[in-house]
């Protein structure tokens, strides 16, 4: 009722609590935070006061029948109400910490995206910039790249299992759930330790929202050539699609860098990093083993590529034609 | 007291109401209600919501049913059944690559509560119960579709049962995804709805993949 929330209200003007909680106590059906969780903590706070109104009484009749029993019952009955008044203080900080940090409201204003923004940003990660003397804006977003994440992770899984990839001590998804995760939240943090580093003004979200946009790239080219099964065709996408993306990241990049030396590092390390994640990408979940071999060695192949795969087999040979694909086209 | 009398009203209205207020014997009457009833009443009546739900997820029209009263026991049955159908070969078989019960159960809660997250981080009004159940309802579609997939390979695996299987799933793949957004773009800002749509329609789309792709060893 209005009494609890004026009694709420009031408990956060003393404790100091941040306007997320006071969004809580609204009656706000536009779903802030968890209204489920809301109305717990909301149905929490009445019972505490409950409680804490019913305590008082008991505490005095107790007091009184404390000290009808002796210092021994008094004692006993203050122990327990000191006890309870520490769990209660600790419950309404927990309640507090989990409403501060589990609202998703720090999150909102990284959405705050129209559809036709999306796609405006989705069409310039293919376009690098020429001006790389004035710092360019990059918007700090986590819509597009969160999306074009679970897209990757969705092509790769029809990648690998039209390889028939074969995945022991693990599942299928669970390897390209962490591919994909793994690359977009590591080398952005491995990156922007490197701004740091290089003084480049780049802030942790834009970071994370640049390699996200970049990731269109190597959605478009995984897409086309896990379905059409050409080396050549590959290469170009590699180079074109991928190294557009890629120059377009470190353009932005280099404009926000001073130094020679600090642009080179930074710069360098991001094109190779992503121009690799690619390859890698696509011969390690892909059926290219034999095709390879089979450019390669022409028409004698040695038996063993017949017998049904096995995954430290597979490895070896990916990387033994990795390592042959990459001497001939260099 | 008499002079009182006089002032309130004429007294050929009569006046009438209660002068005991009941202080909130509501509540623990309804309790008592549901506490006392048998069993079977309790499940016949979940089931019967449950069911509804079914219905309304086969034929989606513009109802509040299945956000007003809100329940996860259908996604839950619909989820069990679907990883149950899903889990490839025989338990001692060492070239296992079908989806294991654990990573299809993963996968199908993990993504609700992602897209969940996404339509409120957008803006929308819907509450995340409300929205994991309407996800998980949709995944009827889905598991007909399974179930249609399981028995077509039980008569046969060639490119004839491919194709039928591959216009089975997509078509209650579409309606997986039209049913869901039935119920959920509703919710949000119209100039955002593209921005719902798609994740749902690329959870849907990994699910109706693992199902196309699905060989019984």
């Amino acid at each position: 009722g209005t009494a609890a929330d004026w009694g709420g209200f009031e408990d956060n003007m003393q404790g100091g609590g941040s306007a997320v909680i006071d969004m809580e106590n609204m009656d706000d059906t536009s779903g802030s935070s968890f209204e489920d969780m809301g109305e717990m903590h909301q149905r929490m706070k009445e019972e505490e006061e409950e409680e804490a109104e019913a305590e008082g009484e008991a505490g005095a009749a107790e007091e009184e029948d404390g000290e009808f029993l002796g210092m021994k019952g008094l004692r006993g009955q203050l122990g327990r109400q000191v006890a309870d008044q520490m769990w209660q203080v600790g419950k309404r900080q927990a309640s507090r910490a989990f409403s501060l940090y589990a609202n998703i409201d720090i999150l909102r204003p990284y959405f705050d995206v129209e559809p036709i923004q999306v796609r405006a940003r989705l069409l310039e990660s293919m376009i690098p910039v020429k001006m790389v003397n004035f710092p360019q804006k990059i918007a700090g977003e986590l819509y597009g790249p969160l999306m074009l994440v679970f897209t990757l992770v969705a092509i790769l899984l029809h990648g690998m299992k039209t390889s028939d990839t074969i995945i022991r001590e693990g599942t299928l998804m669970g390897t390209a759930i962490g591919t994909c995760f793994g690359y977009w939240l590591g080398v952005s943090s491995f990156i922007y330790f490197l701004a740091y580093l290089c003084n480049a003004q780049i802030t942790m979200v834009q970071m994370l929202s640049l390699l996200g946009y970049g990731l269109f790239g190597h959605c478009i080219t995984l897409f086309v050539t896990y379905n059409i099964h050409f080396h050549s065709l590959f290469y170009i996408f590699w180079l074109v699609v991928g190294g557009l993306s890629t120059l377009r990241m470190v353009a932005v990049l280099v404009s926000r860098t001073v130094g020679h030396t600090q642009r080179l590092i930074l710069c360098g390390t991001l094109a190779a990093l992503h121009m690799l994640f690619l390859l890698y990408l696509h011969f390690a979940y892909h059926k290219v083993v034999e095709g390879i071999l089979d450019t390669l060695e022409g028409p004698n192949m040695p038996p063993f590529q017949r017998v049904a795969r096995d995954i430290p087999v597979v490895s070896n040979v990916v990387l033994n034609t990795t390592a042959k694909a990459i001497a001939l086209t260099l | 007291f008499a002079g009182l009398a006089d002032v309130s009203i004429s007294e050929d209205i009569p006046v009438e109401g209660e002068i005991t207020v009941p202080v909130g014997s509501h509540s623990p009457d309804e309790d008592f209600s549901t506490l006392d009833e048998p069993v079977r009443d309790t499940i016949m009546r979940d089931l019967k919501a449950v069911g509804k739900k079914f219905v309304h997820v086969m034929y989606p029209k513009k109802s509040s049913t299945l956000l007003r009263d809100w329940d996860l026991w259908g996604p839950l049955v619909l989820c069990v059944s679907l990883a149950l159908m899903l889990q490839g070969g025989s338990a001692d078989s060492k070239d296992d690559g079908g989806p294991q019960f654990a990573e299809v159960f993963v996968i199908i809660w993990f993504g609700a509560v992602v897209i969940t997250l996404n339509s409120k981080l957008l803006g929308g009004t819907i509450s995340f119960f409300q929205s994991l159940c309407v996800l998980g309802y949709c995944v009827l579609p889905l598991t007909v579709a399974m179930l249609v997939c399981r028995l077509v390979l039980l008569a046969g695996s060639g490119t004839v049962s491919f194709v039928i299987r591959l216009v089975v799933v997509l078509a209650m793949f579409a309606w997986s995804t039209l049913a869901s957004t039935a119920f959920l773009a509703d919710s949000q800002p119209p100039s955002r709805k593209a921005l719902v749509v798609y994740p749902i329609f690329l959870f849907y789309f990994v699910i109706s993949w693992m199902i196309l792709t699905f060989t019984p060893q």
